[in-house]
């Protein structure tokens, strides 16, 4: 498949960077200003190294993407909230010239989900977004193949950032300042953690999972969301008494979206450590399914962008 | 644990035969060979021991040491296994007549001390069927700063989501924070 990479950050990166290991091949690569275009293939190598030494990617304009010669639009611009423009325009662009799209933006299937959805009956092209879920874990992929409407319930954990506090937290008997302090000098939490500690990164995505539970319906207003930040050391060690520990965990079902500090067995499976993520697919004839993995980073979230590719080069 | 149903084949709530799970809690002396002698009785009348919850560490206002048993019987046989516990000299100090009880623990964070804990606690049992099992305290910061505690509840089997809302709004009242168990799946 030929594709065009919108977003030029670390997914977009490793898309451009794996599609060639995949069997497929980049025509367009763009960040916000700039972009390289070839209907023959671009020069991977090199957009990426001039993004790298902080050049502009290309001379070509963005917006030109959208007439060249691509098989799938591969969106992997910053999720934004409320409107999720511009991937929301991205997304009926291509579908409009009836091209497949593939997100990793999540901002499109967790805030305007049903106009997505009618965007794509009206195309050729087919609309994948496994990347939006949990990076490389396949998630919305197994929802698919039990059906969505064998699945009763998703759970799990599926914000890195909030799940490494927790843990430090819990093992060091620390306080929950003091290990955002040590994960923003690791790199793990960002300079504003704000989207993840206070819940709403797991909300979207846990969003994005009742949309598909429920065909849509679901926006991150919809949800009920709560975060860690109030949560003291001492909480943690109380809950180590009991043998339990506590988890920033989603829950999407047909009724709602939740997100929040909760109760878990020390040993159970939810209890994922570090930056691990974990979901949890209750299904009506098959008992709980559970995949854990990196849920976050560019070459694994890159997979699930080209695990979705090679879903619609199959069909 | 969960309130949904106990899948078919568990040794649940009901089995083939109308076997049916009950938890009985115990006081016993800290004396060797006191448990044992306290199971005895269960096995001769047909109950079948399923789960022994020992809380070390834990102390009755008696001084004596509480332990939980959860055992599958036909209902008919309940009776005879309490009474025969009792003439042992064992003190039952519940015995679960009713459906299978849940355990469940809830973490609150906030100025529990200043917004009077036991005015929380006594909110909880009064407007609730959950009864306060135990409590543990955490106030590294002193009684004036955020504390934590968490509270054991004993509850009727699929009463949790209303005991949970009424956690809840009495916790909203007071600002404090509500870390819920994770219900459902095989959490």
């Amino acid at each position: 498949m030929r594709l065009a990479i919108l977003g030029a950050g670390d997914v977009g990166r490793s898309v451009a960077d794996l599609a060639g290991e995949y069997g497929h091949e980049v025509v367009a690569l763009a960040d916000s200003t700039n972009a390289v275009i070839d209907d023959d293939g671009i020069d991977v190598e090199g957009a990426l190294q001039r993004k790298r030494s902080g050049e502009p990617v290309g001379v070509d304009d963005p917006d030109d993407v959208f007439e060249g010669e691509y098989d799938v639009l591969v969106e992997a611009t910053p999720t934004t909230l409320g409107d999720a423009e511009p991937g929301f325009s991205h997304v009926e662009r291509a579908l409009e010239a009836d091209r497949h799209v593939v997100l990793a933006n999540k901002g499109p299937v967790a805030e305007r989900y049903e106009e997505v959805r009618a965007l794509e009956a009206d195309s050729e092209g087919s609309v994948r977004f496994e990347a939006t879920v949990g990076g490389a874990i396949p998630a919305l992929s197994t929802v698919e193949d039990c059906m969505p409407e064998n699945v009763t319930a998703v759970r799990g954990v599926l914000n890195g950032t909030a799940n490494f506090i927790l843990t430090r937290m819990a093992a060091e008997g620390l306080d929950y300042e003091h290990v955002l302090a040590e994960a923003q000098d690791l790199g793990v939490a960002e300079a504003d953690p704000t989207f993840d500690v206070d819940g709403t990164d797991a909300a979207l995505k846990f969003v994005i999972l009742a949309n598909v539970l429920s065909d849509g319906g679901f926006a991150l207003e919809d949800a009920e969301v709560e975060g860690i930040q109030n949560i003291p050391g001492s909480a943690l060690n109380l809950a180590a008494e009991d043998g339990r520990t506590i988890r920033l965990i989603g829950e999407a079902t047909r009724e709602g979206v939740r997100v929040g500090p909760r109760l878990v067995p020390e040993n159970g499976p939810l209890a994922v450590t570090g930056t691990r993520n974990i979901i949890q697919i209750e299904t009506r004839n098959a008992g709980s399914l559970h995949s854990s993995g990196r849920g976050a980073g560019g070459p694994e979230t890159a997979t699930a962008v080209l695990s979705d590719v090679n879903r619609l080069a199959d069909h | 644990m969960g309130d949904e149903p106990t899948p078919p084949g568990d040794l649940g709530t009901e089995a083939d035969g109308g076997v049916r799970t009950y938890t009985v809690r115990l006081e016993l002396v800290d004396e060797p060979g006191e448990l044992l002698a306290a199971l005895a009785p269960i096995a001769e009348n047909g109950g079948n021991l399923m789960s022994i919850h020992h809380e070390r560490g834990n102390i009755t206002p008696r001084g004596h040491i509480p332990v939980e048993v959860d055992l599958g019987c036909p209902p008919d046989r309940f009776d005879d296994i309490v009474a025969a516990l009792r003439e042992t000299g064992v003190n039952v100090i519940q015995a679960g007549a009713e459906r299978y009880g849940e355990e469940i623990s809830v973490v609150l964070v906030g100025h529990l001390i200043e917004t009077d804990l036991s005015d929380t606690l006594l909110a909880i049992e009064n407007e609730t069927s959950a009864a306060v099992l135990d409590l543990s305290l955490s106030a590294p910061q002193g009684t004036g700063d955020i504390s934590s505690a968490r509270v054991r509840l004993a509850i009727d089997s699929g009463r949790s989501e209303a005991v949970f809302e009424t956690i809840r709004s009495v916790s909203e009242e007071k600002d404090l924070t509500v870390v819920e168990p994770l219900l459902g799946g095989d959490a």
